[in-house]
C-alpha cells in the first residue's frame, strides 16, 4: 500500500501548492494590478470616497419615487448580498402565484392610473436575489409614476432611461437592460 | 424563439466547434508526449514533481494498479477537503469568522468535490472560508477533472495497444492533465473573467451604504441569542431598519475558471453563476458557458487523433452535438413560452425588443431566457452542474430537459474524460447490438468485443439508474426524505428525482428548493456520488486492461464501420433507448404530470 500512499500524498501536496496556492495567488496579483476596480467588487464611491454600492449588485427599492428592481428572494431582507438566493418556487406552486399577486398589488397601488400589462421581470424573483438590472419594458412601465412623484415630465425621465439603457453586449450577447441603482442615483441628482 | 436567440445559440455552437479541434490535437500531443510547447517549457517542473514524489514516469501500470493509484489519490483528497472544512474556524484566511462545518455536510462536500460532482448542500458565502475554497475545493476541481481525463486516456490506450498488460502511468496522466491543460486554460479564463467584473481578492466582505433605507422583520432574540416564540410557537419578530448592504467577496475568479473548465460546477457563491460577482455580464456568461463544453468536445478530437482515425472522434462529437442541439430547442422554447399561471394574472411574458419575456422566475435580466436555457442544457449535458438560473423554477418541460440529460448518463459531452469514456462504453454496446443483428463478432477500433467487455459495460450503464431510481424511491418512502421538499405535488417529486439524478451521475446541479443540507440527504447523496463515480471508473479501467491485452484484428468485410453517419445514428439510438426505457416512467410522474397540470390552468 505504501507504494501508492507515498506518491499519492506527495503528489496531492505538490498539486495543492500549485493549484491551490500559486495559481490563485497569481490570478489575484494579475487581477489587482490590471483590474483592481473589478477584482474588488466594482464599487461605487461618493465624493468623500465612501462606498455606496456596487455597479454589479442590486439594491432594494420600494419607495414609489424610485424605479423598482427585480423582486428578491434573499433572507431575511431583500438584496442581502451576503447570502444570495432565488425563490426556487416551481411554476405550479400556489406560493408563486401568491407572491406575484402581492407584487402586482404593490405596483398597482403605487400607480393606480397605469393600465398597461406588467412586464414579467418586474414581478418575478431573480435567480441570485441580487439582479441589478430590469428590462427596458419594466423601466417604461414605471416612468409615469416616477415622473409624477418627482414632478418631472415623463419625457425627461424617459430620456434618462433611454440614456441609461445598455444594449446587448457587442450588440449580440445577453439582453438589453437598465441598472436600477445607477438609474436611481441619476434621478436623485436631477431632483 | 427570437431571431436574436437563434443567433446567440449559433455563435455559441460555432465557437465551441471551432475551438475544439486545435485544443483536441494539442491535448493528444500532450498525452502522447510529443512536443506541444508548454510540455517542453515546463518539462523541468514536471520532472521535479515526479522526483519529489518518488515516481518513475516510464514505469507502466496494470489496470488494477492504475485504479488503486487513482482511488488512493482521490481518497487522500477527500480527507483533505473534509479536514479543511472541519477545522476552518481555527485555520487562517477566514475573514468572516465562519464556523467549522458539521460532519455530515463536510462528508457530503468532500465526496462531492473529490468525485467531480460538485453537488452543494451549502451556500458558499455563508459557509466556506477563503482557505477552504482555495486549498480544498479549488484543488479538487483540478485533480478530480484530471483524474477523469487520466481514465479516458487509459481507455484510449486500451484500443491502441496490443498484447500488453499495461495502460499507462496514472501519476503521469494526472500531472500532465493538470499542468499542461487545466492550469493554463484556467489562468486565461480567470483573468478574462476578472476583466468582466468577477471578484478576486482576499479582503473581507465589503459593507456599503444603501440608497434607500430598508426595513424588515427580524426574529426577536432573548439574552442568550435564542429566537423568542409566542404562545402558538411562532417566532416573534420585530421591525428592524438598515441602511447598509454587505457584499460577499473572495478569491472567486480563480475558482470559477476551473469550476467551468473541469466540468466541476461548484459555485463560489450560493447561487453559483447567477451571482453578479460570479457571472457579471453576458460576455462572462458566454465564456463560462463555452468553458463548460470546451474540453469535453475537444477530447473527441484527442480520441480521434490518438486512435489514428480522426473520423472516429468526429462521429462521437456529431452524435453528442445532435442530441445537444435537439434538446436546446426543447428547453429554450419551453422557457420562452412562460407560465400560464402568470398570464392569467395579466403579466406580459411576450418577448420583444424591450424584454426577454418568458418564465423569468429564478432568471437574471442580463441573461434572459436564451442564455439561461442554453446554459441549463450545456451544464447538464456536460457533468458540470453550475447554474446561471434556478432550475427549480423552470417550467416542467424546461426542467425535464436538464434532468433527462443527466439521466442519459452524462455522455452528451459529459464530464472531462468521464463523458467520453462513458460514450465509448455506449459505442461498445452499440457495436455489440449491431453485431447481434448481422451475426458477426462485434469489433470496435480493431478490438474484439467479448463477454468480459460487455459485462463491464453493463455494470457501467446499470449502476447510475440503480442509484438514481433506488435512491429516489427510498427518499420518498421516508418522512425524513419528504420533509426537505419545498414545492408541493409533482414538482416536489421532481426535486427528489433531480437530486438523485444529479448525484447519481456526478453532475451537481440541483432543484434548489430541496433542503439537502440535512444528515439524511448529505449521507444518501454522498453515497450516490461515490458509487456512481468509482463503479464506473473501475470497470472502465478493466475494459481498458482487457482491450490492451488483445491483439488487433484487421478491418474485414464483416466489420461494422464506426466512422460513418450511420454509426452516429446507431450510437444516438443506443443512448436514448437505454435512457428512455429506464427513466420515462419516473419522468412521467414528475415533469409530465406537472406539465399537464400547468397547461390545465386557465
Amino acid at each position: 500500500m505504501s507504494t501508492y500512499l507515498k506518491p499519492a500524498f506527495i503528489m496531492l501536496l505538490l498539486l495543492t501548492l500549485l493549484t491551490g496556492v500559486i495559481y490563485p495567488a497569481l490570478v489575484t496579483a494579475i487581477a489587482q494590478v490590471f483590474f483592481a476596480d473589478q477584482a474588488n467588487g466594482s464599487l461605487l464611491k461618493d465624493q468623500q470616497g465612501h462606498p455606496i454600492g456596487s455597479s454589479l449588485v442590486g439594491q432594494s427599492f420600494s419607495d414609489p419615487k424610485y424605479f423598482w428592481g427585480r423582486p428578491s428572494a434573499t433572507g431575511p431582507y431583500p438584496y442581502n448580498a451576503a447570502a444570495s438566493s432565488g425563490s426556487n418556487f416551481g411554476p405550479t406552486n400556489p406560493a408563486l402565484v401568491a407572491a406575484v399577486t402581492a407584487r402586482i398589488q404593490a405596483l398597482k397601488s403605487s400607480d393606480p392610473s397605469n393600465k398597461a400589462a406588467i412586464p414579467v421581470d418586474l414581478v418575478t424573483a431573480s435567480g441570485s436575489g441580487l439582479d441589478p438590472h430590469i428590462s427596458p419594458a419594466a423601466a417604461e412601465y414605471q416612468i409615469d409614476r416616477v415622473a409624477k412623484i418627482r414632478q418631472l415630465s415623463s419625457q425627461q425621465v424617459r430620456d434618462l432611461v433611454v440614456n441609461m439603457t445598455q444594449a446587448r453586449q457587442w450588440h449580440v450577447f445577453g439582453e438589453p437592460k437598465i441598472n436600477v441603482l445607477l438609474l436611481n442615483k441619476e434621478l436623485d441628482e436631477i431632483r | 424563439m427570437t431571431a436574436q436567440g437563434f443567433l446567440q445559440i449559433t455563435i455559441y455552437l460555432a465557437t465551441l466547434l471551432v475551438l475544439a479541434k486545435p485544443l483536441g490535437s494539442y491535448m493528444a500531443r500532450v498525452y502522447q508526449d510529443e512536443s506541444a510547447g508548454l510540455n517542453r517549457w515546463f518539462a523541468g517542473m514536471e520532472k521535479l514533481i515526479y522526483r519529489l514524489s518518488g515516481i518513475k514516469p516510464e514505469q507502466e501500470m496494470h489496470w488494477t494498479q492504475y485504479a488503486i493509484a487513482l482511488m488512493v489519490f482521490n481518497l487522500l483528497g477527500l480527507l483533505a477537503v473534509y479536514g479543511l472544512q472541519r477545522f476552518q474556524d481555527i485555520l487562517p484566511l477566514n475573514p468572516q469568522g465562519l464556523a467549522a462545518i458539521s460532519p455530515d455536510s463536510a462528508f457530503n462536500t468532500a465526496v462531492s468535490f473529490a468525485t467531480n460532482t460538485n453537488w452543494q448542500g451549502y451556500g458558499g458565502e455563508t459557509t466556506m472560508s477563503y482557505l477552504t475554497q482555495m486549498l480544498g475545493l479549488s484543488v479538487q476541481n483540478f485533480v478530480s477533472a484530471a483524474s477523469g481525463m487520466a481514465v479516458l486516456v487509459a481507455l484510449i490506450r486500451g484500443f491502441i495497444r496490443r498484447n500488453t498488460n499495461s495502460i499507462g502511468n496514472f501519476w503521469v496522466d494526472l500531472t500532465r492533465s493538470t499542468l499542461y491543460i487545466l492550469l493554463p486554460l484556467s489562468l486565461l479564463l480567470a483573468v478574462a473573467l476578472v476583466g468582466q467584473g468577477v471578484v478576486q481578492t482576499f479582503k473581507p466582505y465589503q459593507t456599503v451604504s444603501l440608497q434607500e433605507t430598508l426595513s424588515y422583520q427580524s426574529p426577536k432574540l432573548d439574552k442568550d441569542g435564542k429566537a423568542l416564540t409566542d404562545a402558538a410557537g411562532k417566532p416573534i419578530t420585530e421591525s428592524v431598519e438598515t441602511n447598509q448592504q454587505t457584499l460577499a467577496l473572495g478569491p472567486a475568479a480563480s475558482q470559477i475558471a476551473i469550476k467551468q473548465l473541469g466540468t466541476n460546477g461548484g459555485g463560489f457563491f450560493s447561487v453559483n453563476s447567477a451571482h453578479p460577482y460570479e457571472n457579471p455580464t453576458p460576455l462572462s456568461n458566454f465564456l463560462e458557458m463555452l468553458a463548460i463544453l470546451l474540453i469535453p468536445a475537444a477530447l473527441c478530437f484527442t480520441f480521434g487523433v490518438m486512435v489514428g482515425d480522426a473520423r472516429q472522434g468526429w462521429v462521437i462529437l456529431a452524435a453528442m452535438t445532435l442530441v445537444f442541439v435537439a434538446l436546446v430547442f426543447v428547453a429554450v422554447p419551453a422557457e420562452q413560452n412562460g407560465n400560464p399561471a402568470l398570464t392569467a394574472l395579466g403579466i406580459d411574458q411576450i418577448a420583444s425588443d424591450q424584454q426577454a419575456g418568458g418564465n423569468m422566475e429564478g432568471k437574471e435580466t442580463r441573461f434572459g431566457i436564451v442564455n439561461s436555457g442554453l446554459w441549463a442544457v450545456a451544464t447538464t449535458a456536460a457533468s458540470n452542474g453550475s447554474v446561471n438560473s434556478m432550475h427549480d423554477s423552470f417550467t416542467p418541460i424546461g426542467g425535464m430537459v436538464p434532468m433527462f440529460l443527466m439521466q442519459l448518463g452524462e455522455v452528451i459531452f459529459g464530464g472531462v474524460g468521464s463523458g467520453l469514456y462513458g460514450m465509448i462504453v455506449f459505442a461498445i454496446v452499440a457495436v455489440f447490438i449491431a453485431g447481434l443483428m448481422i451475426g458477426r463478432t462485434p469489433e470496435y477500433l480493431g478490438k474484439k468485443i467479448e463477454a468480459y467487455e460487455m459485462k463491464m459495460a453493463a455494470v457501467i450503464i446499470l449502476v447510475p439508474p440503480l442509484v438514481v431510481l433506488g435512491g429516489t424511491a427510498v427518499a420518498l418512502m421516508l418522512d425524513v426524505g419528504k420533509a426537505s421538499v419545498l414545492n408541493p405535488g409533482a414538482h416536489g417529486f421532481s426535486e427528489v428525482l433531480y437530486a438523485f439524478s444529479s448525484a447519481g451521475n456526478n453532475n451537481g446541479s440541483a432543484f434548489g428548493g430541496l433542503s439537502a443540507n440535512v444528515p439524511f440527504y448529505n449521507l444518501m447523496l454522498g453515497m450516490a456520488m461515490l458509487f456512481s463515480r468509482y463503479w464506473l471508473i473501475v470497470p472502465v479501467l478493466a475494459i481498458a486492461g482487457s482491450l490492451a491485452a488483445k491483439k488487433t484484428v484487421p478491418f474485414g468485410a464483416g466489420t461494422l464501420p464506426t466512422h460513418t453517419p450511420l454509426f452516429a445514428v446507431l450510437l444516438i439510438i443506443t443512448v436514448l433507448m437505454v435512457g428512455a426505457l429506464t427513466f420515462v416512467p419516473a419522468l412521467a410522474l414528475g415533469p409530465v404530470v406537472e406539465y399537464l397540470q400547468m397547461i390545465g390552468v386557465k
